[in-house]
């Protein structure tokens, strides 16, 4: 088949890999139908998470049909459309049985690595390097899919496949910032981060009600795209004092409920920028945590930051004074999809939640690797790469 | 850029060449009595979320502890706050020095991740009644640059904390 690969840092390739083949009873393979970049995807792709192989399949948020299943599966069919969690659990352990799938016990083939790095093993990822199981990813015409009845889900017929393709990921990614944050009704909601996953973070506030929302990012586009299709406020740190900004528009007190949605690449104006990017590539400091700290520094006393942002190691210059002096809860997680995707795909298809505004470019799987290009530079706009390896 | 990947994986590598050296140690002291000073057998213990009678129905352990056969000393206790059973395993030969236990790990020799494997799929068999696979046939191509991250996985599958 063919399948979008890494072949080293910055470099990708379209070409033709092996098929997935059923490899537990509980497997499903899913023929693609559409697939789409992540933010997260551009660690791999800079190398700034170095477990991946040449040949790698890149991509974790995808759609699709089921064309074969285990004998163990039971609540899928061939035929059924489904939009996948990008996190690999296994539904049964302590930690699937308490609602955090990503931290399952069972779904990762490579613990060790996770387990030295970060002293115990979440979950697996497909297509997010050999730590997280190496399992290939969805920028493929077909993916195995373990656990299928844990991890697939059925769309409804009213539930377009555009829209249900955020299902996989950015939705309850973001969903999850608002609702373990703890954002409440009347709460002021600053999102760092305009890319999917901080704008759906910044939807779910607003749908848990919260008073305020204000979306903080560079670039243009986005916050307009915030601002026109999910009804938030937005600041543009290149051109607003955000601190001021934010305190003007909380009553003084700083936002109650602070979301970082922008991981270990993140970007500034000030000098702080080229201090992080310098020890990034010096390997001194393997993320940049500029967002967060902004999040952290801004956040109220007593409020509640939440890291939705990917990071992969160690910081430089983390604020632990004001988390503690602030009385601040800091939280984060990657993703516990299960628990929110049922029930984002019934809001989706009341029309509550849309997200086809996202998929601002959509192109054939063969032209991938200019997805990309135009997904890392943000050129034309890009917010999100939509592929179609089966069109 | 190719360099910077380079020295990531050697750092990689090098934590998890610093775990192959380290044993499981986790403060327990023996570092301190110095690397050559033989050690007992360490329990390896993983809590699975079911009840006793699930873990080893009529004493029964599941195939992969039960292979161990007599080499091994099991345990079973209830794990606090109603979070299933603690299977405890280790050993019941004699000390070894620190130094040939690492050589015996690094060579993927070592019993003791015979047990640490057993333990790992106990669990997933008992919880979710089979054993992960990573995918297969392989998308990936061994490469120089690889290398070390291929030893890393194979014997990740190994290893763990569990």
């Amino acid at each position: 088949m063919k399948a979008l690969v890494w072949e080293g840092a910055n470099e990708l390739a379209v070409r033709q890999v092996p098929d997935p083949q059923l490899r537990n009873e509980q497997d499903a393979i899913v023929r693609v139908r559409k697939t789409v970049t992540c933010g997260s995807d551009l660690h791999l792709l800079g190398g700034y998470i170095p477990f991946m192989e040449r040949g790698d399949v890149l991509g974790h948020e995808f759609l699709g049909e089921i064309v074969e299943v285990g004998p163990q599966v039971r609540n899928h069919k061939v035929g059924d459309r489904v939009v996948v969690c990008s996190f690999v659990s296994c539904g049964k352990c302590w930690y699937c049985q308490h609602q955090q799938f990503s931290l399952c016990d069972n779904g990762n083939t490579n613990p060790m690595i996770t387990e030295n790095v970060w002293g115990s093993a979440p979950g697996g990822c497909y297509g997010y390097s050999h730590a997280l199981g190496g399992f290939a990813g969805s920028h493929a015409e077909y993916i195995r899919v373990p656990y299928a009845d844990q991890g697939a889900f059925t769309v409804p017929d009213e539930v377009s496949d555009e829209r249900a393709l955020f299902a996989s990921d950015s939705a309850p990614t973001g969903w999850m910032g608002a609702d373990l944050a703890g954002v409440k009704p009347g709460d002021v909601v600053a999102v760092w981060g305009a890319g999917a996953v901080g704008q759906m973070a910044a939807r779910a506030s607003v749908l848990l009600g919260a008073d305020r929302v204000i979306v903080i990012d560079r670039l243009d586009n986005r916050l307009q795209m915030a601002q026109t299709h999910l009804g938030v406020e937005t600041l543009n740190y290149e051109q607003q004092d955000v601190s001021g900004e934010l305190l003007e528009r909380s009553g003084g007190r700083g936002p109650d409920v602070c979301i970082e949605a922008v991981g270990m690449e993140s970007h500034s104006s000030g000098p702080q920028f080229w201090y992080d990017q310098v020890k990034q590539q010096l390997r001194i400091e393997s993320d940049r945590p500029i967002a967060a700290r902004e999040a952290i520094y801004n956040c109220r006393k007593g409020g509640s930051v939440f890291v939705l942002g990917v990071f992969a190691g160690l910081v430089d210059k983390f604020p632990l004074g004001a988390v503690m002096n602030k009385g601040l809860t800091l939280r984060g997680a990657q993703q516990h999809g299960q628990r929110y995707i049922p029930m984002l795909l019934e809001r989706m298809a009341r029309g509550e939640l849309v997200t086809e505004h996202l998929a601002t470019h959509t192109m054939p799987l063969d032209e991938a690797p200019r997805g990309y290009d135009m997904f890392k530079q943000k050129l034309d706009g890009c917010v999100r790469a939509v592929f179609q390896p089966t069109s | 850029m190719r360099w910077l990947i380079g020295g990531a994986v050697v750092v990689a590598g090098g934590m998890v060449a610093r775990r192959l050296l380290g044993g499981t140690d986790q403060g327990d002291g023996h570092r301190q009595r110095g690397q050559t000073q033989r050690r007992g057998p360490r329990w390896h213990v993983a809590t699975v979320n079911r009840p006793a009678g699930d873990v080893a129905p009529g004493g029964q352990l599941p195939e992969p502890l039960a292979g161990l056969g007599d080499a091994v000393e099991v345990q079973l206790r209830p794990a606090p706050g109603d979070q299933g059973t603690e299977i405890a395993v280790r050993l019941r030969d004699g000390s070894r020095l620190p130094v040939a236990a690492a050589a015996r790990r690094a060579t993927g020799r070592d019993p003791e991740q015979a047990i640490r494997a057993a333990l790992r799929e106990s669990k997933q068999l008992i919880e979710t009644s089979e054993v992960l696979h990573p995918d297969y046939p392989p998308t990936t191509e061994p490469t120089p640059m690889n290398k070390p991250l291929r030893m890393a996985t194979q014997q990740g599958r190994r290893e763990g904390r569990l």
